[in-house]
């Protein structure tokens, strides 16, 4: 069993592997954005309050959920890294802070980009939102710690460390900060939620989330192979790919 | 020859009284993070201008983000003149454990910097007109708060040790990972200010410092290990 | 034409909410464009150098 999944979760099978992985993934998440929106923007009814404005759902919260996720993702992968040292997942958590970030920078923009219609300013320091940006900054101090460590085992072994610190603080800081916010809760805000969400938009909103699952399975998958071959830049399956590539 | 019959608890007693008195020579390590102490908090008075019921609002606020800011300064320096003088190495090879070096060092960092803030803090608190009431809670959550900054530090300190530009880095890993603490403290020192019970927020605050001083020793032992391995 | 139209108008916010679909598009496929660029510069700047160091031979 073990030297099944050693020869499998060798760097050089999983770069071999994943290129067949990815354009199925990517198909997927293809059929699955085109389904999500034309149910998002075209097929659920306007909302009762906030009319078609709140459309923007269909991006901010996939974007949210995914944020957390991947974080969680990087953190395993990581500590997979660190404990079993499989190279892979050391790849695999380093792939993963861009496209956390991506997905945490986009949720704070849409968010903004909601909540200028529905209250009027292009910031409010809600719960979610004033998460996100604690979550974005904690993606880009893993990145920062990443680049600032020349050597990229010990940067993947540090990092590790680090995402797995930030899993402790994640629920302390997200409960510390929605009784922070329900403390200084000023005038009643709409949350940004389509309120009592009908089937019909919710039916979007899973498959959106869908394929923003699968758009990340993807893009992960494609990152890590980059990322191998920083990894293994020395190695001979590498300079082997080289001399094919030479022709 | 004494060394090898030492138990855990002269090792920690050595190391942190080896650190102490490191610390005790170098003054400017010891008064620098008092003295920025003291001046963000100015800062912050001359920016907002010397009313007392403004003050007074944002008296927790201010004293605490200052407090956080100079016991941040004060982290780049736990691990760093070890690392120079190959002193680290050699913990790291010792035959003792070297969560009990560990420890000691987060001792003797917080006793270094974080006691005399709190002390500082006294007369802060007086300075930007924080009521009588207030004054005691606000040691309490330094004292409760001020060790989760050591050990939290301490492991971040550990992965940054000897980068270029680990000051900036420290920083910027470290400050999110504050925020709880920051949230607790600001609101005991308010909730006290304005008369309210306390003592739930205070609880938050213990466990918080439980999780942090069982988890972090830990956590920078392999942080150590990682970077000098 | 008109469905089209009113489907581009989003009621009266037209603005945020293609800003908001707009901006996620570039974002996501950004993030596909980039790896795939450095990927190739790897492989250009390894073939290269390789290709100097059996020139020197």
């Amino acid at each position: 069993m073990f030297e099944y999944f050693y020869k499998y979760g060798s760097p050089r099978h999983f770069y071999d592997l994943s290129k067949m992985f990815v354009p199925w993934l990517g198909g997927i998440c293809l059929i699955l954005l085109i389904a999500g929106l034309t149910g998002g923007l075209v097929l659920a009814p306007p909302d009762y309050q906030q009319g078609e404005g709140f459309r923007i759902i269909y991006v901010h919260v996939p974007s949210a959920w995914m944020s957390l996720f991947i974080y969680m993702v990087m953190a395993t992968a990581g500590a997979t890294g660190l404990i079993w040292k499989v190279k892979v997942a050391d790849a695999l958590a380093r792939a993963s802070a861009p496209l956390g970030a991506s997905f945490t920078f986009l949720a704070l923009v849409t968010g903004s980009l909601w909540g200028k219609p529905m209250w009027g300013t292009w910031w409010v320091w809600d719960a979610r939102l004033t998460s996100e940006l604690i979550l974005l900054f904690l993606y880009l101090g893993y990145m920062a710690l990443q680049t600032a460590i020349d050597d990229r085992r010990t940067a993947a072994r540090a990092g590790a460390i680090l995402a797995l610190v930030g899993v402790v603080n994640i629920p302390i800081i997200h409960y510390s900060v929605e009784w922070w916010h329900t403390l200084h809760q000023g005038p009643t805000i709409t949350k940004l939620d389509a309120p009592s969400i009908h089937i019909s938009m919710l039916v979007p909103l899973l498959i959106m989330a869908l394929a923003f699952m699968f758009y990340y399975a993807a893009v992960v998958l494609l990152r890590a192979r980059y990322e191998i071959l920083e990894n293994e830049r020395n190695s001979a399956w590498v300079c082997e790919l080289i001399e094919q590539r030479r022709g | 020859m004494q060394m090898f019959h030492n138990s855990t608890s002269t090792v920690l007693i050595a190391v942190l009284k080896r650190d102490l008195v490191i610390g005790l020579r170098h003054r400017s390590e010891l008064f620098n993070p008092l003295v920025f102490f003291f001046i963000v908090v100015t800062m912050f008075v001359l920016a907002l201008g010397p009313y007392e019921t403004t003050l007074r609002q944002v008296a927790p606020a201010v004293i605490w983000v200052a407090a956080l800011l100079a016991s941040t300064l004060s982290l780049d320096m736990m691990f760093h003149s070890d690392l120079d003088d190959g002193s680290l190495e050699q913990f790291l090879l010792s035959p003792h454990p070297l969560i009990i070096i560990v420890v000691a060092k987060i001792l003797a960092h917080w006793l270094l910097t974080a006691a005399p803030l709190i002390v500082a803090a006294l007369f802060l608190g007086l300075m930007v007109y924080l009521p009588q009431t207030a004054i005691m809670p606000l040691l309490l959550t330094l004292l409760l708060g001020t060790p989760v900054l050591s050990l939290v530090g301490a492991v971040l300190a550990a992965l940054t040790v000897g980068l270029r530009g680990s000051g900036i880095l420290l920083t910027l890993l470290i400050l999110p990972l504050y925020i709880p603490v920051l949230i607790f403290s600001v609101a005991t020192v308010d909730n006290a200010a304005k008369g309210l019970a306390i003592t739930g927020e205070l609880y938050f605050l213990g466990a918080i410092l439980v999780l942090a001083a069982t988890l972090a020793p830990l956590a920078t032992t392999s942080s150590l290990r990682i970077r000098l391995g | 034409m008109s469905s089209l139209q009113s489907f581009l108008h989003m009621g009266g916010y037209a603005f945020y909410v293609w800003s908001a679909y707009g901006l996620s598009f570039i974002v996501l496929v950004l993030n596909v464009v980039l790896p795939l660029k450095r990927e190739q510069q790897f492989f250009r700047a390894l073939i290269k150098r390789k290709e100097r160091v059996s020139k020197n031979k």
